[in-house]
């Protein structure tokens, strides 16, 4: 997995609250058998009309914003099904870090296994945020991850939480398998004991 | 060191008995049974492949393809598309090639991944159970903790048979008292996230209690817990009881003998101690529910069958912009009767109710009646075992005299995957679980209710309230 340090990048309003995973990757897409080329394809159907032209007011559609890394989007972001598909496409479009007041759990999770920080913040500096966003002159951002701060264009400094382990991941660009794999004496003690406690499992 | 609590809620036992190590707030925990399906599953698999890594423990992982199965009668020649056919292939190969069982679309027992789980025993109380799809929390329904996951954590699984997870906090939702002629399990659900919200559980592992939710059966209770996501739990968890060992005895892949009574001892133990603390409480009186349908783009979108179209103004802060996008992806005016919105067409089916206590209970309502004339509507088993069974009580041929089309077994037209499908503008009166823009075909417009009220609404037309029928 790529490593996340800093991300100095162009971040795009998505106020829309319960943007779902069918939003972000429709169903034909999940299709594939693999991890890539998603990106074209993220938020389809608001991105593209019936005959696969552009809709111009999309968001991700105008000049400024197709070049962006960062969402600031609405609260329970990522809601619905658990397809990775969703930051796959998000991360092959070019988006590292997502910002809102809440997440949908699965892909909150999925995110980190795939460099993409979501970052949670409180309603009054989301606002804030997402002001920034839509002025295309302050829509620029940074995400220093080491130091869990978001620097605003007007130098604010906005700190943030993150779990421990999940930022070590990301900083260093870790596999969890290969961590895990790291445990093996554990886990088959643990299944030895498991299995004369629950023999029918 | 075992320390004995006398304090745990149900979902801190069986976290504790699956708990391998823990660092901070970082846990590894043990995995019961994985079930794998065709969508979540093919980079997972090229990612063991790639790192030379083998299934852990391929006895207890169960793979089926359900999502982008076609549910024609041909569909074994006939699979809707090219990558579809590539898909399934790829899960075939899978499963061979790393050995794990595997219910092909051949095969009877073949059908929706959360159905399968429990009609062959594969799901049992206490237990942990992963799957690459977020309605994995239906198994909860049998006191095991179960919950979706993604694809990366699919390959983690399968190469470790473990998750790292943090723990969840406890909730705990109650619903007392007797349902009212016409309400059922989906009434309940729909009618819980309509009043908690799509976040309300969200950090969450909810555990359904009360005299309500102990008279459902054990298909109603999965009803229940298979929407605990669309409420933003992590999962839902229903307490073992006379019922839910009756549902499991038996099974092919239940425990047998001396297993079975060992078994049988301990789940009586699975259930939150008296003292138990839960961070956040919900309470419901089961009067206070009446057949709901939802209005909108999101399952929180829950109103009473005889109420009003709502208007954006009935909302505060980002619901109100939620609201006017809703009402008009939903081509709805606010304060139209619900009752007088007309359908297009019908589903029935889906990991939520497409049991057979569901097409019972569709059967029931249009037994000697007729679909309207002009509508689609469509009737998907959950699993193969499930149509034959309804083939069997008579229920799939009075389905189909009343004009119902009787399908193969797989997801269908829940997400739309296959070619079942709505067209732009096409409003669908739905047993499935999302309402989502575009969940059911691009324009597509759903309303989620219960198996009944879909019926009811198939015969006459409009959304419906079921007492009246």
């Amino acid at each position: 997995m790529e490593k996340f340090n800093t991300l100095d990048g162009i971040a795009a309003p998505m106020p829309l609250i319960n943007i779902d995973t069918d939003m972000l990757i429709p169903k034909q897409f999940l299709k594939t058998i693999k991890r890539t080329g998603l990106g074209e394809n993220l938020f389809f159907e608001m991105r593209y009309d019936q005959n696969g032209n552009e809709i111009k007011d999309f968001v991700l559609n105008r000049e400024h914003y197709k070049n962006a890394s960062i969402i600031v989007g609405g609260a329970n972001f990522g809601c619905g099904s658990s397809r990775e598909h969703a930051p796959w496409a998000l991360k092959d479009f070019g988006i590292k870090c997502i910002i809102s007041i809440s997440f949908a759990d699965i892909f909150f999770n999925n995110c980190f296994k795939n460099g993409i920080l979501p970052i949670i913040v409180s309603e009054e500096i989301h606002q804030n945020l997402m002001k920034d966003a839509e002025v295309e002159r302050t829509s620029y951002m940074k995400i220093d991850l080491k130091n869990q701060k978001i620097i605003r264009n007007n130098e604010d400094q906005v700190d943030f939480e993150v779990d421990e382990f999940k930022k070590y991941c990301l900083l260093n660009g870790l596999d969890d398998i290969g961590l895990t794999l790291q445990k093996s004496d554990k886990i088959r003690g643990f299944e030895k004991e498991y299995s004369n406690k629950f023999s029918w499992a | 060191m075992e320390v004995m609590k006398n304090n745990r809620t149900l979902y801190d036992k069986i976290w504790d008995d699956h708990l391998i190590h823990s660092e901070n707030d970082t846990s590894l925990i043990y995995i019961d049974r994985h079930l794998v399906h065709e969508v979540t599953s093919p980079q997972a698999f090229e990612g063991l492949r790639e790192s030379g890594r083998k299934v852990h423990a391929p006895n207890k992982t169960i793979a089926v393809p359900d999502h982008n199965v076609a549910t024609t009668s041909n569909r074994l020649t006939n699979f809707g598309s090219e990558e579809g056919r590539i898909q399934l292939e790829t899960l075939d190969k899978n499963a061979r090639d790393f050995g794990i069982h595997y219910y092909p679309v051949d095969d009877i027992r073949q059908g929706i991944v959360h159905i399968i789980g429990p009609e062959q025993g594969w799901t049992l109380p206490g237990m942990t159970i992963v799957c690459g799809d977020s309605h994995t929390a239906t198994h909860g329904a049998f006191g095991a903790l179960a919950h979706g996951i993604g694809t990366s954590e699919v390959e983690h699984v399968l190469a470790t048979q473990t998750l790292i997870q943090q723990k969840s906090k406890n909730m705990r939702v109650e619903v007392a008292g007797v349902l009212g002629n016409g309400v059922t399990a989906k009434d309940i659900t729909l009618t819980i996230i309509g009043k908690t919200g799509t976040a309300g559980g969200t950090g969450h592992v909810i555990e359904y209690c009360g005299s309500a939710i102990e008279s459902l059966s054990m298909e109603g209770r999965m009803t229940v817990c298979n929407m605990a996501i669309e409420g933003g739990a992590r999962a839902g968890l229903i307490a073992p009881d006379k019922k839910t060992i009756e549902y499991v005895r038996g099974r092919p892949h239940s425990p047998k003998g001396e297993n079975w009574d060992k078994a049988v001892e301990f789940w009586k133990t699975l259930f939150s101690d008296p003292g138990a603390k839960f961070d956040k409480e919900f309470f419901l009186k089961a009067e206070d529910i009446a057949p709901v349908v939802t209005w909108g783009t999101s399952p929180e979108d829950v109103l009473p069958i005889n109420d009003f179209v709502p208007s954006p103004d009935d909302f505060q802060g980002s619901k109100v912009e939620a609201a006017k996008r809703s009402l008009e992806y939903m081509g709805l005016r606010p304060g139209q009767r619900l009752q007088d919105i007309k359908v297009d067409a019908v589903f029935i089916g889906s990991c939520t109710n497409g049991r057979i206590e569901d097409l019972r209970e569709v059967e029931k309502i249009v037994k000697g009646k007729k679909v309207k004339s002009g509508i689609r509507a469509m009737v998907v088993p959950g699993s193969g075992l499930v149509k034959k069974q309804a083939e069997e009580e008579g229920i799939a041929s009075s389905l189909k005299e009343a004009g119902f089309d009787w399908r193969m077994p797989g997801c269908s037209m829940c997400l739309a995957m296959n070619p079942d499908q709505l067209l732009p503008e096409e409003r669908c009166a739905a047993t499935s679980n999302r309402n989502f823009e575009g969940r059911q075909g691009r324009g597509g417009r759903t309303h989620l209710m219960s198996p009944a009220m879909a019926a009811a609404a198939a015969i006459t037309g409009r959304l419906t309230d079921v007492r009246d029928i």
